[in-house]
């Protein structure tokens, strides 16, 4: 069971899976969203406070921020291993790449942490 | 008259490639780009090509025609002159050898990987192992690969790590494996191909389809190769 998990982990089938299944959570987000605006063309902002107050929306903003935050370090990881690589820009590459993933890690606790702030504080 | 304008790079002589013109008078004639290489050839000994069979079947003399890849042997000057030029280059994002050439060696790398043999260790029979028409239909439009190498030299994923992403081509080839009901090898060969690169550096943009001279669809079988992966119990 966890050696599979582990293989599924480390094999391409992971991060191809996390990337669709995001997407999809961030098209349903942002439906969602146009929709609801769409359906009250008048928001007060008591409307939208207790919206956004409720633990179900709270909960689908948290996924659907972590989703995003997947997404692009999948992407990124991606990017970086296309165009900053030993071939493309000789030897210095690995560090920099490893360099922009170490900033990216620190960037995406960041605004996990600024997320879950800003989500329950009110 | 048609200008004609080719890639040229002599590593012995030339610091660095450049791009040669030549006047061709094609006499209303729609050749073929490889009868118009000839023709130069003739005029200029020293131009450097690959071709064999000069009918779409052998996939040595795949070059990159005014911007597209494809076989300069079945492709007609009407459809690769643009405003009266023809311009010709190697195919993209391999080395190259000398002038149009260039070197295959991380192609092949890559095809072998697949493993392009049968694997079945079963005693085989007596006269040949049968498939059904049904079967055997599941090949078609798979095994006509010719490997001239015009697809993957068309792939920007295969441009930015040859040594790690299989290509269209190769995948292609996998997928016929796969595919081939006499085969026993589906696991060995699925769980060489599950890392991040093989297979799942395919972005599905489809320059591969573009190209083919033989009209396949690698994206497709890449398409098959990641529903098996997904499907398979390993
Ligand atoms: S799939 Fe088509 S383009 Fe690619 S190597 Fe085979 S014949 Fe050539
Ligand atoms: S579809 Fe995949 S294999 Fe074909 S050109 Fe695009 S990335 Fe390459
Ligand atoms: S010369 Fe054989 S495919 Fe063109």
């Amino acid at each position: 069971m966890i050696d599979k998990a582990v293989r599924f982990y480390h094999s391409g089938l992971f991060d191809w899976f996390v990337q669709r299944v995001t997407a999809l959570l961030m098209t349903a987000y942002l439906i969602f969203m146009l929709i609801y605006l769409f359906i009250n063309p008048d928001l007060s902002y008591g409307q939208w406070e207790a919206l956004n107050k409720s633990l179900g929306m709270r909960a689908f903003t948290f996924l659907t921020m972590i989703a995003m935050l997947s997404h692009a370090w999948i992407g990124n990881w991606c990017v970086l291993t296309d165009y900053v690589t030993e071939r493309l820009i000789g030897p210095k590459a690995n560090f920099i790449r490893n360099s922009i993933r170490f900033g990216m890690a620190i960037l995406t606790f960041a605004y996990i942490a600024w997320a879950i702030n800003i989500l329950w504080r009110f | 008259m048609l200008t004609v304008s080719i890639y040229r790079y002599n590593p012995e002589i030339d610091q660095e490639p450049y791009m040669q013109d030549f006047e061709f008078d094609a006499q209303g004639k729609d050749l073929m780009v490889l009868d118009v290489l000839e023709k130069l050839k003739v005029e200029d000994p020293t131009l450097v090509f690959r071709r064999s069979c000069r009918e779409g079947v052998c996939g040595s003399d795949g070059v990159n025609i005014s911007g597209k890849n494809g076989l300069a042997c079945i492709t007609p000057i009407s459809d690769a002159v643009r405003g009266n030029k023809l311009v010709i280059r190697p195919l993209p994002g391999l080395p190259v050898i000398r002038d149009l050439v260039i070197d295959m060696a991380q192609f092949y790398a890559q095809y072998e990987k697949i493993q392009p043999y049968m694997i079945n260790d079963s005693a085989p029979p007596k006269i040949e192992r049968l498939q059904s028409p049904e079967e055997r239909s599941k090949l078609d439009g798979l095994y006509e690969c010719i490997l001239c190498a015009c697809c993957s030299t068309a792939c920007p994923s295969f441009w930015w790590n040859p040594e790690k992403f299989i290509g269209p081509s190769g995948l292609l080839q996998a997928y016929r494996f796969l595919a081939d009901s006499r085969d026993t090898g589906t696991e060995e060969r699925l769980s060489n191909l599950d890392d991040p690169f093989s297979v799942f550096r395919c972005h599905g943009i489809m320059n591969c389809v573009q190209v083919c001279p033989k009209g396949l669809n690698p994206t497709k079988a890449i398409g098959h190769i990641r529903k098996m992966l997904i499907s398979s119990p390993a």
